[in-house]
């Protein structure tokens, strides 16, 4: 559980990386070490801020993948090929690195395991990320709140934490895991490539009159269209929390 | 529909650079059309000089910050009555 609310202005730390590795061909794990994290809470990020040499800088927002546990810290990173930032973490940082990071930031898109209503996650993409600090969380605590996923990525191969998605659905805690390809769909896929429409959301999600809270990431086309059909099947608008990654799926 | 935003709760680290407590569960009024957000839910725009976010209701801008070396200008005038959880013990 993180530590109380943590007062004063955030300020940028560096971190270490301890390890990274892969999640698909295009997107990595980067492991972080950061003495003196107060703690965050699930579907909470961090800004990453990178400086050149000659003194540019910038900086990009990255969900936290991983459950709170001590000093260490996960983001997932998904590689946009024209990004500006992306490239260098998904491809160029290693292990010793420093990486200065500000965080955890956010107090909306956040779930906190004593909520007892089920929960509806709806992934596009590396969406994923923040939804799977939820399970991790969740499943770390112990917490009996039952969780549903739906996870629409582009084929098999582009879905982020597929081994232990597989495993934590079936380890009888409560949690159930339904993808939606967009492009390539594997053998004896019972649904042709397509996005996520309201039939599969009927199907898939809770129901309104279970009255989940749901969270929603992804690309910012894909979470209107979630966000509206919800609200089309019933769903309270003010129970839909939403988190818009921009046009291209990623933060650049 | 343009996909050109992203959300308000990106804001928050630049905000907590400023504020003490978290800005993005706070809970303003749009001033255009009095509809109640949390500054997680504005619409942010990143590609200007700095962060606009707008009110997902109307469009008008709700707030502005920019950053210089040193320095932050904020403008919130389209958002009013902001309320923020503070943290246990204040």
């Amino acid at each position: 559980m993180a530590r109380a609310t943590v007062l004063g202005r955030l300020t940028w730390r560096v971190a270490t990386v301890a390890a990274v590795r892969d999640e698909t061909q295009n997107a990595r794990t980067i492991v972080l070490d950061l003495p003196d994290w107060p703690g965050h809470l699930a579907g909470q990020h961090v800004d990453v801020r990178l400086t050149a040499p000659d003194g540019y800088s910038t900086e990009r927002s990255y969900s936290i993948a991983s459950a709170p546990e001590g000093n260490r810290l996960e983001l997932t990173v998904d590689l946009l090929p024209d990004g500006e930032v992306s490239p260098y973490l998904a491809r160029v940082l290693s292990a010793g690195d420093p990486l200065e990071i500000r965080g955890p930031i956010g107090g909306w898109f956040v779930w906190r395991p004593e909520r007892p209503e089920p929960v509806q996650l709806i992934a596009g993409g590396s969406g994923v990320v923040p939804l799977m600090a939820m399970i991790r969380t969740r499943e770390a605590g112990g917490a009996r709140a039952p969780f549903r996923l739906l996870y629409s990525t582009r084929g098999p191969e582009a879905a982020f934490y597929r081994d232990e998605l597989r495993r934590s659905s079936e380890n009888g805690s409560g949690l159930s895991v339904t993808y939606a390809y967009t492009r390539e769909v594997p053998q004896d896929w019972e649904r042709p490539p397509g996005r996520v429409d309201a039939g599969l959301l009927a199907q898939a999600a809770w129901a309104p009159e279970r009255e989940p809270i749901s969270f929603v990431c992804g690309p910012t086309g894909f979470v209107e269209n979630v966000a509206d059909l919800l609200v089309s099947a019933g769903h309270d608008p003010a129970r839909i929390r939403t988190e818009r990654f921009g046009p291209s799926g990623g933060q650049p | 529909m343009t996909e050109d935003h992203i959300d308000g709760n990106a804001a928050g680290g630049a905000l907590r650079d400023i504020f003490t407590v978290d800005l993005t569960a706070a809970v303003g009024r749009c001033s255009s059309c009095s509809q109640s957000l949390a500054l997680a839910e504005a619409r942010l725009y990143t590609q200007a000089p700095g962060l606009v976010a707008r009110c997902p209701g109307c469009e008008e801008v709700v707030f502005r910050l920019v950053r210089g070396p040193g320095r932050a200008w904020l403008d919130m005038r389209g958002v009013t009555c902001v309320q923020f959880e503070l943290p246990t013990g204040s």
